[in-house]
């Protein structure tokens, strides 16, 4: 069946073939200069999803979703009348009649066409390459597919060893695979990389548990002996594996452009010109499937600038102004593959004329760096990094932006001596400078936003969506925003307070390091004035942290927010709320009965919490010892929920009593909240265990969570609920009881450590340098040579916790401070009470005038 | 004239470096202790005007731009303790005058 689907209105028909990143920023762009109101747009993606984040793919093994992946939503298209399709393939272009036909038969006609058709895996055919078991990377679908087989396998191979390839290499190892990458050319990453930086790469990579095989082709892929497939070398050696995985680079999809006659490389790609038209006026052609000056650009970067030009083109008159061109894009790169740095810039094989090259090498820690300079010595024209990117920055911004080399320009990739003079300051860089490649955003926009009224990275992100890309720049960023409200003489202060010229992080290394005990020591030590609401609780909870005092010893008293000084939480009418420890939300009837019988004493609104626990609202200041004694004479003990500390471990009953439970959850839940029960932190911590990936307990949504698996415990960091929800990162997998503790120990130690002042773990993991990747490094792998300490510390926490209610109510002092007026026995005359659902609450301001009315 | 001061309570009632709540002719007052000020003892009302509830003696002591103040357990307004006058909004609240003298704690009628 064939019918011809047309609009009625007058506007010119935009059809969008293919819904990648690269289209999607098309539309992006598109709307953003109001094409929406110039054309009707209709987009067609093949895959069943909206435009994801391809470049974060391999997120998908670590616990992000297709919907943490997608760009969108589809409301920015909907908002803006722009139809979309997905799962919807388009098989041919008639450019006489200006149609696209579908794979249903439909056809539609269009005015204008724009192809971000991407790329297609490029499979080599080796015979066998299609028996089972063999897989690309490239889709979702692609991802959920080795999933699949990788669950049922244990060796996986990686054919290629380039970007992706290496790329895909780690996500077989992170599925748990034995994994080795076969590669053609003699190097791994022959693209990016030159010789010795491939031999280093690959010494790392082999140091990780990977086998490499370079310099390597493949004859064919037959059954094997001891796995699913064997793969015979062209050298007569052979490798037996149970998974393929083809990575052998990429090749432009272009059978639209074949078919309708567009002009087409030699070796594939759309020919297109500087405004990314095709040989066809009316048709554009951007991302990977465009070939521009017989170049393919593989990156996302190139893909968004003709994105831009293509989009600047269609719109020039309707705007009446010409876009920008597409002139080629800057192909560096920096990446972290299996864990280690690799960064190439310009012209990596220094195949310029008469250039000069500096090289350093260092086999002890496994780095490799290389500087390509022009023949006068004056311009950096390339370079290679391996094993350390922290040089990458600096260098791409000498190269892209031509800036004369310093004398001893070779200092640029030497390691940081003492005295030495590091990097390029922000100062340096043209007001041209490309900041953020991705969005190209120039140091120059970044200023102009900044005067504008951007005053933190936050909002100049939002409004350059600079570092929103590939977010990679994200540490320049930061010093350029920097510079730039230096420049208007905005202070950029990391104080903590006008009495402590220090961050939290300095705070608690004085602390720890003087020894001090107590708030005037260090304020008079370290500080000046006299302190107010910012410091004092803050450095209240850093001495708690370090030495784990009773919090309302005389000393600390005053430095505690109300929460923290009267053990309870303060609602709005001045009264407060109790709420007990119930570790892992198990309790006994018993109990259960004393917490009814309190709250009916003391006539209590009671309402269970979302942490698994019994919240008991509407005691009086002189109520709460009162409280606390029957509470902890029934074997309760303090819940802290006033603190910033551990709240709840929450938990299913896992393994014990349902069917589906492969490990004991309510017992390791139990275990961990009795264990770090008492440490004060930057910020609240929320727990969870779940006792299979049902994942009944929410775990992925806690500063710390725990998924029993068949192999013991996977664990998940700095997740959050909340105002800004965060999946945790999968940190590390099949953890036994004993490892998995000391991992916890450590990352909460090095959070408590090094965070900001009420800094969730979820925005301390989306600020630390270096990311998840880091925080492995030192928790697992303890770069910072810090985990025996960060344990001790971990462990002095633990040995000397104290119930602070049972402490309080052993301590007349103390027990003097909650009374309700110092010379008086009455109650507040303000607190009052209506009844609600056979519950009493707060009166409001109106009930409270009536109440007032008629008893006068 | 002499003033009129009302004996309120011990100086051992009292919490360093924080406030504790009084009663003085049916009026809820906060009596901080600021042992590092020249006053030492300051009262204003115990009743936050914007959180509309009897907290102040509650809040943190805090010292900002050379005044004693405290921030509100609520909503972290700042009055000032010798003033009553809150920082942040036009809002002025009932003080007292204060005294520590041989370890008992006195204030006046409204200043």
């Amino acid at each position: 069946m064939t019918s011809t689907v047309s609009f009625l209105t007058a506007k010119p028909h935009l059809i969008v073939i293919g819904n990648g990143m690269v289209g999607h920023h098309f539309v992006e762009q598109m709307i953003a200069q109001g094409g929406h109101d110039a054309f009707h747009i209709s987009v067609f993606g093949e895959e069943p999803y909206l435009a994801y984040d391809r470049v974060h793919l391999s997120e998908y093994f670590t616990g992000k979703g297709a919907a943490d992946l997608a760009m969108t939503d589809g409301s920015l298209y909907d908002t803006h009348g722009v139809r979309y399709f997905t799962g919807c393939l388009v098989i041919k272009i008639d450019r006489d009649a200006k149609q696209v036909m579908l794979q249903n038969g439909e056809s539609l006609a269009y005015d204008k066409l724009v192809l971000a058709t991407g790329s297609y895996p490029f499979v080599p055919p080796i015979p066998g390459h299609k028996r089972d078991n063999t897989f690309v990377y490239r889709t979702l679908d692609d991802l959920d597919a080795i999933r699949t087989c990788a669950k049922q396998v244990t060796r996986g191979t990686v054919v290629g060893g380039g970007l992706l390839g290496l790329e895909a290499a780690n996500a077989l190892k992170n599925l748990g695979l034995e994994t080795s990458v076969v590669e053609f050319a003699p190097r791994l990453m022959p693209v990016q990389l030159d010789e010795k930086g491939g031999a280093v790469l690959k010494e790392m990579i082999e140091g990780l548990g990977v086998k490499v095989y370079t310099d390597t082709a493949t004859k064919d892929i037959v059954d094997g002996e001891n796995a699913f497939h064997r793969m015979n070398f062209a050298d007569g050696s052979h490798l037996e594996t149970d998974l393929i995985l083809f990575s052998a680079g990429i090749r432009p999809q272009d059978a639209l452009a074949h078919q309708s006659g567009l002009t087409v490389g030699e070796r594939g790609g759309i020919s297109v010109n500087n405004h990314c038209q095709t040989s066809d006026d009316d048709i554009y052609a951007i991302g990977e499937c465009a070939l521009w000056n017989n170049r393919i650009f593989g990156l996302v970067a190139p893909g968004y600038a003709m994105a831009k030009s293509a989009a600047g083109h269609l719109l020039a008159d309707f705007l009446g102004l010409a876009g920008v061109t597409f002139t080629g894009a800057d192909m560096s790169t920096k990446l972290k593959l299996l864990g280690c740095d690799v960064g190439s810039v310009g012209d990596a094989h220094a195949q310029s004329q008469g250039c000069k090259v500096f090289v350093y090498q260092d086999e002890i820690s496994q780095s490799y760096r290389k500087m390509v300079v022009s023949e006068d010595g004056k311009k950096l024209l390339g370079a290679v990094l391996v094993g350390d990117n922290s040089y990458y920055d600096t260098l791409l911004q000498y190269y892209l932006n031509a800036i004369d080399l310093p004398e001893q320009a070779q200092a640029l990739i030497l390691p940081a001596m003492e005295g030495a003079p590091v990097g390029l300051g922000v100062d340096a860089l043209p007001a041209t400078a490309s900041i953020c490649s991705c969005h190209n955003v120039s140091k120059q926009d970044i200023s102009d936003a900044v005067c504008n009224g951007a005053l933190s990275v936050g909002d100049v992100k939002g409004v350059t969506k600079a570092a929103t890309g590939c977010g990679g720049c994200a540490a320049l960023l930061k010093k350029v925003v920097d510079n730039a409200l230096l420049a208007l003489g905005v202070e950029v202060s990391t104080d903590l307070c006008e009495h402590f010229a220090y961050t939290r992080q300095d705070l608690y290394n004085l602390v720890k390091i003087g020894e001090i005990k107590t708030f005037n020591e260090l304020l008079k030590t370290h500080g000046k004035g006299h302190g107010c609401e910012i410091c004092k609780p803050a450095v209240g909870s850093i001495l708690a942290s370090v030495w784990n005092d009773y919090v309302l010893k005389k000393e600390h008293i005053s430095l505690q927010d109300t929460n923290d000084r009267f053990l309870a939480n303060m609602q709005k009418d001045g009264t407060y709320s109790i709420v007990p420890r119930i570790p892992g939300g198990e309790i006994t009837p018993d109990r259960l009965i004393v917490l009814g019988q309190v709250a009916k004493e003391y006539g209590l609104y009671t309402k269970v919490t979302g942490g698994q626990r019994i919240d008991l609202f509407g005691a009086t200041l002189s109520q709460l010892p009162e409280i606390w004694e029957k509470l902890i004479a029934a074997g309760f003990e303090t819940g802290q929920a006033y603190g910033k500390s551990l709240r709840t471990v929450k938990s299913c009953v896992g393994s014990t009593w349902c069917r589906y439970g492969v490990n004991d959850s309510m017992k390791m839940a139990i275990d961990l909240e009795n264990r770090y029960k008492g440490l004060r932190s930057p910020h609240k911590i929320k727990f969870a265990v779940s006792g299979c990936t049902r994942e009944c307990a929410e775990a992925q949504s806690k500063d710390i969570g725990v998924i029993a698996t068949e192999g013991g415990w996977n664990l998940y960091v700095c997740g959050n609920g909340g105002m800004k929800p965060r999946h945790g990162d999968l940190f590390a997998k099949d953890l036994d009881d004993e490892t998995l503790v000391k991992y916890i120990d450590r990352v909460l130690m090095f959070y408590t450590k090094t965070a900001d002042r009420l800094q969730r773990t979820s925005v301390w993991m989306d600020g630390l340098e270096g990311g998840l990747d880091y925080l492995k490094e030192v928790v697992i792998n303890d770069k910072l040579g810090l985990c025996a300490e960060l344990e001790a510390r971990m462990q002095h926490v633990v040995d000397t916790f104290q119930c602070e209610w049972k402490t309080t109510l052993q301590d007349p002092e103390a027990l003097k401070t909650f009374r309700q007026f110092v010379n008086y026995e009455g109650s507040d005359s303000n607190v009052v009470f209506v009844e609600e659902r056979n519950q009493m609450r707060p009166a409001t301001e109106s009930e409270k005038q009536q109440l007032i009315a008629k008893v006068g | 004239m002499t003033t009129p001061w009302t004996l309120i309570c011990k100086q051992e009632d009292l919490v360093e470096g924080a406030g504790v709540a009084a009663m003085v002719s049916g009026e809820q007052v906060a009596i901080f202790y600021v042992p590092e000020s020249e006053q030492r003892v300051f009262a204003i009302s115990n009743w936050d005007p914007i959180g509309k509830a009897n907290v102040l003696s509650r809040g943190l002591v805090a010292h900002l731009q050379e005044q004693w103040v405290v921030a509100s357990p609520l909503y972290k307004q700042h009055f000032v303790l010798a003033s009553g006058q809150c920082l942040e909004e036009d809002i002025k609240i009932s003080h007292w005058q204060a005294k520590l003298e041989g370890g008992d704690v006195f204030i006046a009628a409204h200043l």
